[in-house]
């Protein structure tokens, strides 16, 4: 039975927090980690999300070509965003042919600016360490 | 048999810092990337060619050197079309005119273009008018090139071909100007237009 997407999401974020860190140097402090947001540590997800918060909105084939990445891989990926209410789908026909579009939605909008400021943090507390 | 030890690879994973560097540099190229993705106008691209096609069969039949002032005309219209298109879609797409990649690309377009204007009037001045056309095709081809680094890749694609054609211009016979001219910026305009048009929005 397919697992239901809100509990998707919930087992999602904390579980895969440490592992997308594990393997990296440094002390990153226990708030920094715990506060990532999982879904856009990984890099074709941020990706998906960066490129949908300068455009209004990527057809499927746009972000593919942006993205360098694969039918199958885009489209798992994307699903997971749409699950987690980052982004929305609209799948129309143009010419006939079927044409998918991606949006950003408000919250992840806001999931992007969280996790920028984690990065800043993050950059702002190494440097203070150099200064030190 | 002895051997020389060697250094073992380098799996020194990245600091937490070294990654959000990385981060915040990805999402600024992605970001710039996807703006470049809805702000070149394939229709205005169009309308600039088909006015270049106009200004190209008006050339033809003018007599002497009225064919110059004809262009100088037509390239001053495609500025106020190109404009104008880019205007409308950045409106439609919610981008800012001045910012990003758009900013980028006019910024490389516009040294050649400037570099046009000084040398048509030196040139012309001294008489060398069918040196022109393949100086035009040339120095529109290389902005585009550079431009095109903050595009889609049909805009450096475009300016490889406006670049071979005015090569080819400069070296054929002045004769050919003229057709050069139709070819490249009536030509390649509407085709390349029609492109972007199909495949990225309008």
């Amino acid at each position: 039975m397919a697992e239901p997407a809100a509990r998707r999401r919930r087992t999602e974020r904390p579980a895969a927090a440490a592992p997308a860190l594990r393997g990296l140097k440094g002390e990153p402090g226990p708030d920094v980690v715990r506060e990532l947001d999982a879904l856009l540590h990984h890099r074709l997800r941020l990706g998906m999300v960066s490129a949908l918060a300068a455009a209004e909105s990527l057809a499927f084939n746009d972000l593919k070509g942006l993205l360098q990445a694969s039918d199958g891989n885009l489209s798992v990926h994307a699903r997971k965003l749409e699950d987690a209410g980052y982004v929305t789908c609209t799948k129309t026909f143009e010419n006939r042919r079927p044409r998918t579009d991606y949006r950003l939605t408000t919250r992840g909008r806001q999931a992007l600016g969280r996790y920028l400021g984690h990065m800043e943090a993050v950059i702002r507390a190494a440097r203070d360490t150099l200064g030190r | 048999m002895a051997t020389t030890p060697s250094a073992p690879p380098d799996r020194t994973p990245p600091t937490l810092h070294e990654r959000a560097l990385a981060d915040l540099r990805f999402i600024r190229q992605t970001m710039e990337g996807a703006a470049a993705f809805t702000t070149l106008s394939g229709a205005g691209l169009v309308a600039i060619g088909l006015s270049a096609l106009g200004a190209g069969f008006l050339a033809g039949s003018a007599p002497g050197p009225a064919w110059l002032r004809v262009w100088i005309v037509e390239a001053a219209l495609a500025l106020v079309v190109g404009v104008l298109a880019t205007l409308a879609k950045t409106r439609t797409a919610r981008l800012p005119l001045l910012a990003g990649p758009l900013r980028k690309f006019g910024l490389a377009l516009a040294a050649p273009l400037l570099v046009g204007v000084v040398l048509t009037a030196a040139l012309a001045r001294a008489g060398f008018h069918a040196v022109l056309p393949g100086a035009w095709l040339m120095l529109y081809g290389s902005g585009l090139l550079a431009g095109g680094a903050f595009s889609i890749r049909l805009v450096p694609v475009m300016g490889a071909c406006f670049l071979a054609l005015g090569a080819a211009t400069t070296l054929a016979p002045p004769a050919l100007g003229p057709a050069a001219l139709l070819l490249g910026f009536g030509g390649l305009h509407v085709v390349f237009g029609a492109l972007v048009a199909w495949g990225h929005g309008g």
